[in-house]
Order: C-alpha cells, then structure tokens, then sequence
C-alpha cells in the first residue's frame, strides 16, 4: 500500500448528499477478479448519458477536474455496499484523499486499506471548502496527515479527527495483515483459552 | 462487575489483544464468502504465500451472479461464469467448503448461514457482504467487511476494529394485523436516518421485537446496515435454541447444552447503558413503502410522495428534488396511487420460507395484474425444495408469478434479472438507490405481503384492508 504523508491536489466538486456505493461504481463492474482498471467505472451510471455519450455537466469529464486528486463531497459518502471497488475505482481516477462531513463505516475503513484518506470535516467547513472550488479555478488544497490539518489557498487550516493506529498504518503504508500476524502467539494462545471455555466454536464444519 | 450490553460480551470475549489507543485485534469466529468480494483476497494470499489459519470456519457460495432460470444451460455471460470458477478454484485450492452451483444447499449467503446452523449465538461472524448484519438475528456480533479484510481474516482469523458505539432501539407495543418486520426496519431508517446508525451497532429490543420470528428478527437485523449500522443484534431466546435445533452445522448432545447454557448468558445485563436509546411504538407503524432514492425516504402506505418544498434543510430538499425527478413521482401524489411494472420478491431480506408461505397466502386465487410482470426467486436451494414440497410454487405459478432458482437475482441485478430504464418495482429487497436494479430503474422497496399485493392490483394498497 502507498503511503500517505501529505498532498497537495486539485479539488474535484461531488455536492450531493448520500453517495453509495451502488453510484461509485455499478453492480456491472463488480464481475472483475482484479483490483485494477476501474476507473472507467467509476460514478458510470452519472458520467453518462441514457444514450451511453459522456455526460459534459458531470465533473469527471470536466477538463478541470481531469488532475484533481482530492474529492469534495456531502455526508453519509459510501454509504450501501461493502464492495472495496468503490476506493479501488476512485483510487484508479487518482483520488488519494475524499472530504466529507461524515462517511458510511465500511467504506471509510476500505479507504484506509487501499492508502486513501478520508477526512471528515465540520459540515460548515465542507461548505466553505465548496464556496472555495466554485470561486476559484484550480482550487488546491494541502491535506497533512501528520498534523491531521486540510489548508486552503488563502492559508486557512482544518484540523481533522484519525485514529493513531490507522494513521500509523497510513502514513507508513503498513501491511495490517503483516502486522497481525506477528501477534500470531496472542492469537494461538486466545484460540486454547476460547477452546476451553467454548469447544462448539472449534467443531469443524 | 458492571453491568454489560449483550455487544460488549461478544465483543469482550473476542478481544485478542488491543493497541494503546484502543484499537482491537478481534478474533472471528465465523466467515462467509461468495464470488464478488473473495478473488482479490484470494489472489492477494496467493501473491503473499499465505494460508488460511482456520479453512474449517469458512463457508463459500456464489450467489451474485448466478442465473435464476435453469443452471443445466450454464452462465450466459462469461465474466459471471469465470467469477464463479474462480470461487470454486479458490475454494479448491484453500480446503475450504463450497456449496456450489448445482448444490441444493447453494443460496443467498445469508440465508444459507443460518439455514445450516454454521450461524449461532456469540459468535463473531463477518463476509464480504454489507448485509451480514443478518447474522445478528441470533444474538451475533456479524457485519460486513470489505475484500482487504476478507483477506485478513482469511489468513489471520482475526481483523482490526474500533470499539463502535452501542444503540438501543426498543419498539413496544404489538404490529398492525399484517404488518411485519419489515415495515419495523423502514420504520426505524425512515426515523434514524441512513446515517443514524453510523459508528453504532444496534440492539433490538421490547414486546414487538421479541414477538417476531427468527425470519422476521433476520429481515430487522439485515437492514440494519440502511441505518448506518454495521450490525444489528437481537438476544437469543427459546425461539432461537429451537431453530438452531437438528442443523446440519450446529452442536448436537452435551455440546449444544453446553452452548445453550452459555447463549442465554448473553442477554445484555439489568442496568447496562447504551450510548443511544431509540423507541418506537409497534401501533403506529403502518405498512412502508419508500418513494425515493435512499431506504430513509419512505412512508407509510396511507402518506402521500412529500413535498420537496417543505423541508427546511437545503441540502435534503436539493436530495429530494432529485431523488423525485430520477423516481418520476410529483409530490401530493398517494402512495397507493403509484402504479408498478415490476414486482420481485427475494433476496437476503425476505426470500426465506417464511416469506414466502406469507406471500403465496395473499397469492393465493389472485392473478398478477396485466402488464406487470412478477417473479419470486427463493433465498436457497432447500427453501425453494421446502416450498415447493408445500405447494407453494404452484400457487405463485397460477396467480402468474415466475418461480424461479435461488441467488441474489433483481437485488442487485447483477446477473439477468434486470429493470429496464424507467421500470417501476415493488421489491423486498434492501435498496432502492439510483440503478440498483438496472440503470434507470425504479424502486420502492416493500413488505413481501405488500409485493403481493401490489402485484395483484398493479399499484400499491394498504395490505391492512386488502380483502
């Protein structure tokens, strides 16, 4: 997994409330048995017309937004399927970091594993963030993991909330599974303590 | 020692161990797989030389892509057809157990847990799948993971999790004469929001959750996840020891004494605090119907489509506006006036045999009005074999429903059964998000009993005072 220290990247709008999974990226898309080439599945059915033309109102096909790396959005994002597609297909565009007043559980946690990071800010300073990228043309920000702060061009900071452990991971690019597995004593030593308290659970199916 | 949550049991006696700032590496008892969320796991243990710790925890199906006509014919489209042999490939080379295509145990991969007893109290269960939250129904911690993490717990048996909060959400009273656990669960979204559950798992509780079946407590705890909420949990009780019972996977003899003695431990202790408390009068919840985009855009069958201009959050009415011109609806209209093309009955949420006794009771002597089409696709290969052993097939067939082989089907549509742009469904499934059950399609998501009807008069009525 890439790591993530800081970035600076172009901004791309998505004002809409809800975002799931389902729009990320379309059941069609779900058949691959790769992680990689999504990206022309992402947001499918809205970068689209019915007739299958590109939709030219629809940011991703928008020059502008054709570079950004960092994607403004509304609450509840990701919400619906589990489908770890959605941060692949995003990541595939070039999305390394998503904004939003709050996220689904699952897929923030997907983010997290695929070297994303998603930053909940406060609900008004996501508006004034949108306010920003609707005045300025190639409006920029600067995401900082280490100092959990997202600045904007005029030099205006948002301090946002991450747990270490994740942020840890993240920043180094750490391979969890790697990491679990060197507790593999710990694990061992559960199994026998549950096996004794439990043996149902140790019946093989 | 203090009072504990039914949650914080399960989860506390899964801790592995815990980082200093509280994240915990969970020990899983349980894993479910189908064909979507595993290849990149697979081929991500494959490239990293590592095995399943525990191959005899792992239950595998395909169920996404599977054709719901005749198997004999083979999978049209090969991108499908190559998804599921790479399942049974993996599941070859790993050890682990597969139902496979022309297996009769094969089905939706949360009907089929229970169904075979692998599902049981205490247990911590996760799949590649949003909708394990049905798991909870037995008094499990179970929720859906992404294919990062199917991997982890492949090759650890264990993930790392944050200690999510705890909701309460009691519904006292006792439910309108044919109303279900259906119409609770949209109740409950409609109220909390599809975010209201977000960092929570919920418990479910009171007189009319207690009252439900384990299929009703199994729909309740599905939608948990269109509440935000990655798991939902309903205590065991005697209702749950006796479905467990004669299982093919669960304990027999001195074991499941010994399992159920511990089971009926987990009831959340006199005195625990919940992070949040929710109630709900069983009465006041008419049959649901959703008019929009999201499952928290519903009402009751007896309310009208809302009007946008009413709502004082601009970002919800904007969300309104757009959720009513995808869904071709004008606010004011009633909700029994919306007239349906399609009707599916299915999916993790209400294909089990219960569902379907229920529907093919209002099925039965009706006809499927003209011009809908109607179809019922049954949760597993042994609820189709147990209904049809009923008769059930044969009231469905004669009132003009299709029926049809076991899968996921027009829940997602990602194998042929699809809504063509502008198809108007009443479907039990779980989501009624832009497309979900084909691009341009629409979708009002309902009680089975309410598919039925709807069916029958080819617009939604109010199943209370349907003859």
């Amino acid at each position: 997994m890439q790591p993530f220290t800081t970035l600076t990247g172009l901004v791309a709008p998505l004002d809409r409330l809800n975002v799931d999974t389902d729009q990320i990226i379309p059941k069609q898309y779900l058949k691959t048995i790769k992680r990689t080439g999504l990206r022309e599945g992402l947001f499918f059915d809205w970068r689209n017309k019915q007739d299958g033309s590109p939709d030219p109102d629809f940011f991703i096909n928008q020059t502008k937004y054709r570079d950004a790396t960092i994607l403004l959005t509304r609450d509840n994002f990701g919400c619906g399927s589990s489908r770890e597609h959605a941060p692949w297909a995003l990541l595939d565009q070039g999305f390394r970091c998503i904004i939003a007043p709050s996220f689904a559980d699952i897929f923030y946690n997907n983010c997290f594993q695929n070297g994303i990071l998603p930053v909940r800010l406060k609900a008004e300073e996501v508006q004034a963030l949108f306010q920003g990228v609707k005045a300025t043309p190639g409006y920029r920000l600067t995401v900082d993991l280490a100092a959990q702060t997202v600045t904007t061009p005029e030099g205006t900071s948002y301090r946002f909330d991450v747990d270490p452990f994740r942020k840890d991971c993240l920043f180094k690019g750490l391979d969890q599974i790697g990491l679990s597995l060197q507790h593999e004593p710990a694990i061992a030593a559960y199994e026998r303590r549950r096996k004794a308290d439990a043996p149902w659970l140790f019946a093989d199916l | 020692m203090a009072a504990k949550t039914m949650f914080e049991k399960i989860w506390d006696a899964h801790v592995v161990r815990a980082e200093a700032d509280g994240t915990t590496l969970l020990y899983i008892d349980r894993h479910l797989v189908h064909e979507v969320t595993s290849p990149q796991a697979f081929e991500g243990l494959k490239l990293a030389g590592r095995k399943p710790r525990r191959p005899k925890t792992v239950l595998a199906v395909p169920d996404h892509n599977i054709p719901t006509t005749d198997r004999r014919l083979g999978i049209a489209d090969p991108i499908s057809a190559k998804q599921i042999a790479t399942l049974e490939e993996n599941c070859k080379d790993f050890g682990l157990t597969l139902f496979g295509t022309h297996d009769i145990r094969q089905g939706v991969v949360h009907v089929i847990g229970p169904e075979q007893g692998f599902t049981l109290p205490g247990m911590t269960i996760v799949c590649g799948d949003s909708h394990t939250s049905t798991h909870g129904a037995f008094g499990a911690l179970a929720f859906g993971i992404g294919t990062s993490e199917v991997e982890h717990v492949l090759a650890t048996q264990c993930l790392l999790q944050n200690r999510p909060k705890t909701m309460m959400i009691r519904v006292d009273g006792v439910l309108s004469n044919r109303c279900s656990a259906k119409d609770i669960i949209l109740a409950i979204i409609g109220k909390i929001g599809t975010a209201g559950g977000t960092g929570y798992v919920i418990e479910y509780a009171g007189p009319a959750i207690r009252a439900l079946t384990m299929e009703g407590r199994m729909t309740l705890c599905n939608m948990s996840i269109e509440a935000g909420a990655r798991a939902g949990m309903v205590a065991p009780d005697e209702q749950t020891l006796a479905y467990i019972k004669g299982r093919p996977m669960a304990p027999q003899g001195a074991l499941l004494d010994q399992a159920a003695k511990s089971w009926m431990d987990l009831r959340t202790d006199q005195g625990a605090a919940y992070d949040r408390t929710v109630e709900l009068r069983a009465e006041e919840i008419a049959p649901q119907v959703t008019w929009g985009t999201s499952p928290g855009m519903v009402t009751g069958v007896d309310g009208t489509v809302p009007d946008p201009k009413t709502m004082p959050d601009e970002k919800f009415r904007q969300a309104t506006e757009h959720a009513l011109a995808y869904m071709a609806l004008t606010p004011g209209t009633p909700i029994t006036a919306i007239t349906i093309d399609k009707v599916f009955i299915g999916s993790c949420t209400n294909a089990r045999i219960e569902d379907l006794r229920l529907a093919a009771g209002f099925a039965k002597g009706k006809k499927v009005a003209k011009g809908v089409h109607a179809m019922v696709v049954p949760g597993s290969g042994l609820v189709k074999q147990q209904a049809e052993a009923e008769g059930l097939d044969r009231i469905f067939r004669e009132a003009g429903f299709e029926w049809r082989e076991a899968g996921c089907s027009m829940c997602l549509a990602m194998n042929a059964d699809v809504l063509q742009p502008g198809e108007r469904c009443a479907s039990t499934s779980n989501r009624n998000f832009e497309g979900r059950q084909g691009k341009g399609g629409r979708t009002h998501l309902v009680s089975p009993a309410m598919a039925v009807a709807a069916a029958v008069e080819g617009h939604f009525v109010d199943i209370r005072h349907w003859n």
